[in-house]
């Protein structure tokens, strides 16, 4: 790997000055590296950051099985990596014209990390520092207990997208202090719901009194509010005081749980695995907010490279090699899902209603087809708002909230379904539906979403450890519970419970051997089956797994 | 139907089968299928339009055009050893293994065979699944442009998977191919094998390896005295002096030396000479042989070849025989490795055969032979009343003959016809080094199938 060369350097610095002036933020410095198909090779398993831990999974093809990319959060071959500062790579012989549109590309990615919310947690250092000495440690441990590191690595790594990145989240935007006190929380949060348990009726009005007290005595309005309470609940006083000596209980994910609780590895000898889980439970939640937005990420990226390119003044002459590049990059597929394409046009789409006023009650009002096209506020405020959304939203947000059907009208879309026709031997693609929740529900359901599992203390007997899969209409992929289950019976020394649901398939599917047969007349292939679950419990004892039906 | 396998089959039934192995052939004998070539390489197809889904596009790839990194094999060697040394550790240290060695085999026409390396792993995590409504023939993803509801927009031919094509443990869409010839797995796996009873047989063919010896003699000076043939030179000359009038009563003391009686010994290039071998590969390509039977069967025979080629380089002769309820010889590994599978079967056709090949072109006197045989261990001939006397002539020119049986997941185990027959025949233990039989189940992975090659030729 090698910096890119001063001339080229140059162009980025006034790429640099232009983005700027459009109103992207950024750190001043970033690193430009031209990569080779041997740099790529020791990349990309490793994320594109340089200086991860090594594993052996990242020497090793790793079986990706289609839609299973969510294994891996962060994409492997990204341009351009979330460090302090940004580095970004590129291929050795791009021409200058090529290289502006992908540092304009670059530039809206860096300004997305180093702004958008998901990514707070990674904002106040640099991951490839922190990668490094984390690297370190592990070939240290290496050194002294050999394939055991590696071991707990891969168990590690089973359960890393298990870890709380919400929770690390909410940790870091919740403000000190609230400019309220702890009684006023207590007595909202505990007092009145959980142990009065108000009605929300009442609740509320409890909240009006509070508004109340504060309007009407300013400074001493806090003290008139809790003064009515002292009156009405002299118990009050006392709770409080008890909740305030227990410890406050922060909700933990799987790995922090087995490293605070697990007896295996809080012995002297195992202590050194905890560090090991700690490094893959940091990356994992590194690259978590990479995954959770790669549409709006990509889409901000591609607006702005098209935005810049077509009004920077150095590239006169090369609009062609441009509009042939750039609509490979963000045409809509006529099937499949491109992030660049739907990230790109939803941004332009939101700039344009929301410079109309069309994001108002106002406009929501209105039924008439025809108002509605023509309605216009010209409030201007199109590209503030994007850059609001480009700060507060993900995926899911952002697809759930913008995604409607004047855009889905706009751009044609619909739901593209595959099927076998075994008369002819093809798969055929064909409209499987227009409506509009059709296909929001098509894009919600094929972004990144692991699973919720909780650990359950109070079904926990004789020191096994009991999960509980969330129920959310999907099953787990049966044929990974095995191996991670060894792995977390392993890091926690005794047998593991999970908990989940499974498909009972409403109708036999025939047998492998009898669809080999070639075209078997079959019944009704059109009724899907109704999909029926059953509750059902694995356990995980000495490496051997059992299944039982609950 | 064919009226002759009818015949046949009227003529087995008197001898009476159970139920269950009726029906299976039954279900061969309404096979319609035939055996073609798939035509073409069953190269693996990227994944569809649909299947890419928002993750699979990237910036290096759609920006910058960029291929996907891929690595040469020779890069492999090393760290695929390494790796199946330390799935061999985990198993040791009480886990279940994780490496798998995908491979493809590119078979070209005129020897030009090409294989693909692919060790994989996955990393297992809890994942949600889709729900599969119909097996994977129905999924959905987007699309935008013109067309109403229902309207068909696109076709794609469907890949059948049947009896070729990848293996087990073949990743999907591998990008990362690495490319190779087969001498290269060839050179993984010989660290463990060799043929057994090389025998020195027949005419001797030359090979471009050398030894080094001190063979060449040089008079006068040279690395390492030759103190016998010295003597003789010195016993020579002085007979031609006339220095021995009486050989009866020799003195040494008055003896005269050259410097040229010195004989001594240098360090030469030898030619070296070796056996030749011809290995016959069987296999069953029957109708039953569909699905994982072939994959394995031919998965093993694609190792073994690698592993012939590697090792006895070009002294190898293969020759490649198929059967169904007949048996034909087929020119090379492609069409060996790519027929599809039909019919019903009867084993004793390839072994009458390789018998009548081998006695025809009189192979015996001039070749170490081996023989290795892939099926599913269905047979109509019940007891191998044909079989087993051809099997007994097979052992009387072979060096090893090695038998694979994958047995379906269906039936219990170790009760397959012909199974059962080879080892009523008691062969295995008459002559333990000449034959050998190997049985797996159908769910084998790549090292199964690398024990299996050590149990045959070991």
């Amino acid at each position: 790997m090698e910096l890119i060369d001063q001339h080229t350097k140059k162009i980025m610095e006034g790429c640099k000055e232009r983005a700027r002036d459009a109103g992207l933020k950024f750190q001043d410095e970033t690193l430009e590296y031209i990569v080779t198909n041997r740099d790529l090779l020791e990349l990309s398993p490793k994320i594109m950051i340089p200086t991860l831990y090594d594993y052996w999974v990242h020497d090793v093809e790793v079986l990706k099985e289609k839609g299973k990319y969510e294994l891996y959060p962060g994409n492997p071959y990204e341009t351009v990596i979330n460090t302090r500062p940004a580095i970004s790579f590129y291929n050795d012989n791009n021409p200058d014209w090529l290289n502006v549109m992908i540092f304009y590309h670059v530039l809206a990615h860096i300004d997305f990390f180093q702004n958008n919310l998901f990514y707070r947690h990674t904002w106040d250092y640099d991951f490839a520092g922190q990668a490094l000495s984390d690297k370190r440690l592990i070939a240290k441990l290496r050194s002294e207990h050999g394939r055991w590191v590696d071991y707990v690595i891969e168990f590690s790594r089973g359960i890393d997208n298990l870890a709380g990145y919400y929770y690390e989240l909410s940790r870091l935007n919740r403000k000190e202090n609230a400019g309220w006190s702890n009684q006023i929380d207590f007595y909202f949060d505990v007092f009145i719901q959980k142990i009065n348990k108000l009605s929300v009726h009442e609740y509320i009005k409890e909240i009006e009194r509070y508004n109340e007290c504060l309007k009407e005595s300013g400074d001493l309005g806090e003290e008139t509010f809790m003064a009515e309470i002292d009156s009405q609940h002299p118990e009050f006083k006392e709770l409080f005081r008890k909740s305030l000596e227990e410890k406050p209980k922060s909700k933990q994910d799987l790995i922090q749980y087995l490293m605070e609780h697990s007896e295996f590895l809080n012995k002297e000898k195992n202590k050194w695995m905890n560090s090991v889980l700690q490094v893959v439970r940091n990356t994992s939640i590194f690259f978590q907010p990479q995954i959770r937005t790669k549409i709006m990420n990509e889409g901000w990226a591609s607006y702005w490279h098209e935005t810049l390119f077509l009004s920077d003044d150095r590239i006169g002459g090369h609009e062609v090699d441009f509009a042939r590049l750039n609509a490979g990059v963000t045409s809509m597929p006529r099937v499949g899902l491109n992030p660049y394409a739907l990230g790109m046009r939803l941004f332009y789409y939101i700039e344009e209603i929301a410079d109309k006023g069309k994001l108002s009650f106002e406009f929501q009002k209105v039924a008439n087809a025809e108002e509605r096209k023509t309605f216009d506020r010209s409030t201007k405020n199109g590209r503030s708002f994007i850059f609001s959304v480009r700060e507060n939203y993900s995926d899911f947000m952002f697809i759930n909230k913008f995604l409607d059907q004047d855009f889905a009208t706009r751009n044609r879309l619909f739901v593209a379904g595959r099927r076998l026709n075994r008369a002819k031997k093809v798969y055929e693609y064909y409209i499987k539906s227009r409506k509009l929740e059709d296909y929001r529900a098509m894009v919600l359901d094929s972004l990144y979403h692991p699973p919720q599992i909780e650990i359950d203390t109070e079904k926990m007997k004789d020191n096994s450890l009991y999960l509980t899969h969330t129920f959310e209409n999907k099953p787990l992929v049966k044929e990974f519970i095995s191996n991670t289950m060894v792995g977390i019976e392993y890091l926690w020394g005794s047998p593991v419970h999970l908990e989940t649901h499974e498909v009972v398939a409403a109708r036999s599917v025939p047998s492998q051997d009898l669809t080999l047969l070639g075209p078997t007349p079959t019944g009704d292939e059109t009724a899907a089956p109704g999909i029926k679950w059953q509750k059902v419990l694995y356990s995980m004892k000495n490496r051997k797994l059992t299944r039982k039906i609950l | 139907m064919d009226p002759k396998l009818l015949k046949y089959f009227d003529r087995i039934k008197d001898r009476g089968f159970t139920p269950e192995r009726e029906k299976r052939i039954l279900k061969e004998l309404h096979d319609n299928r035939t055996h073609d070539d798939p035509g073409g390489l069953q190269n693996i197809t990227s994944a569809s339009p649909s299947s890419i889904g928002f993750y699979g596009y990237n910036d290096l790839l759609m920006l910058q055009a960029l291929s996907e990194p891929s690595s040469s094999y020779a890069l492999r060697l090393k760290s695929l050893d390494e790796l199946l040394e330390r799935d061999k550790q985990r198993e040791e240290d009480g886990f279940p293994r994780k490496i798998r060695v995908g491979r493809l085999i590119k078979p070209g026409k005129g020897g030009k065979d090409k294989i693909v390396v692919v060790p994989t792993t996955v990393e297992e995590k809890f994942l949600h699944d889709s729900i599969r409504e119909t097996s994977e023939e129905e999924s959905s993803s987007g699309g935008s442009g013109e067309g109403e509801e229902g309207e068909i927009i696109g076709e794609q031919p469907v890949h059948e998977q049947d009896g070729s094509g990848s293996g087990p443990g073949e990743g999907e869409g591998g990008p990362h191919e690495m490319e190779s010839n087969a001498y290269d797995i060839g050179k993984i796996l010989s660290e463990h094998f060799e043929l057994p009873n090389l025998k020195d047989k027949g005419k001797k063919r030359f090979l471009s390896r050398y030894t080094y010896d001190m063979t060449d003699r040089n008079r006068g000076f040279g690395q390492f005295l030759d103190k016998k043939a010295t003597l003789r030179q010195i016993v020579e000359t002085n007979i031609s002096l006339g220095n021995i009038p009486d050989p009866g009563n020799i003195d040494p003391t008055g003896f005269l030396i050259s410097p040229r009686d010195k004989i001594y010994r240098i360090l030469s290039r030898e030619k070296d000479y070796e056996s030749q071998a011809m290995v016959f590969f069987l296999r069953d390509y029957s109708g039953s042989m569909s699905g994982k039977p072939t994959q394995l069967v031919v998965a093993q025979h694609v190792l073994l070849y690698s592993w012939l080629l590697y090792q006895y380089d070009k002294r190898v002769e293969s020759r490649f025989i198929l059967h169904d309820t007949d048996a034909t010889e087929v020119p090379d590994f492609y069409t060996y490795y790519n027929s599809k599978v039909a019919g019903g079967t009867k084993v004793f056709s390839a072994f009458r055969l390789l018998n009548e090949i081998v006695e025809k072109e009189s192979l015996a006197r001039d070749y170490n032979i081996y023989i290795f045989y892939g099926t599913d261990g269905d047979d109509w001939d019940t007891g191998g009343k044909e079989a087993v006397p051809e099997l007994k002539k097979m052992l009387t020119y072979s060096n090893r003959a090695g038998i694979t049986i994958v047995e379906h997941s269906y039936g219990s185990s170790g009760n397959t016809e012909v199974e059962k027959y080879v080892k009523k025949s008691g062969f295995l233990e008459k002559h333990p080094d000449l034959l050998r039989m190997d049985v797996m189940k159908s769910d084998a992975d790549e090292p199964r199938l690398i024990e299996g090659i050590k149990k045959l030729i070991s």
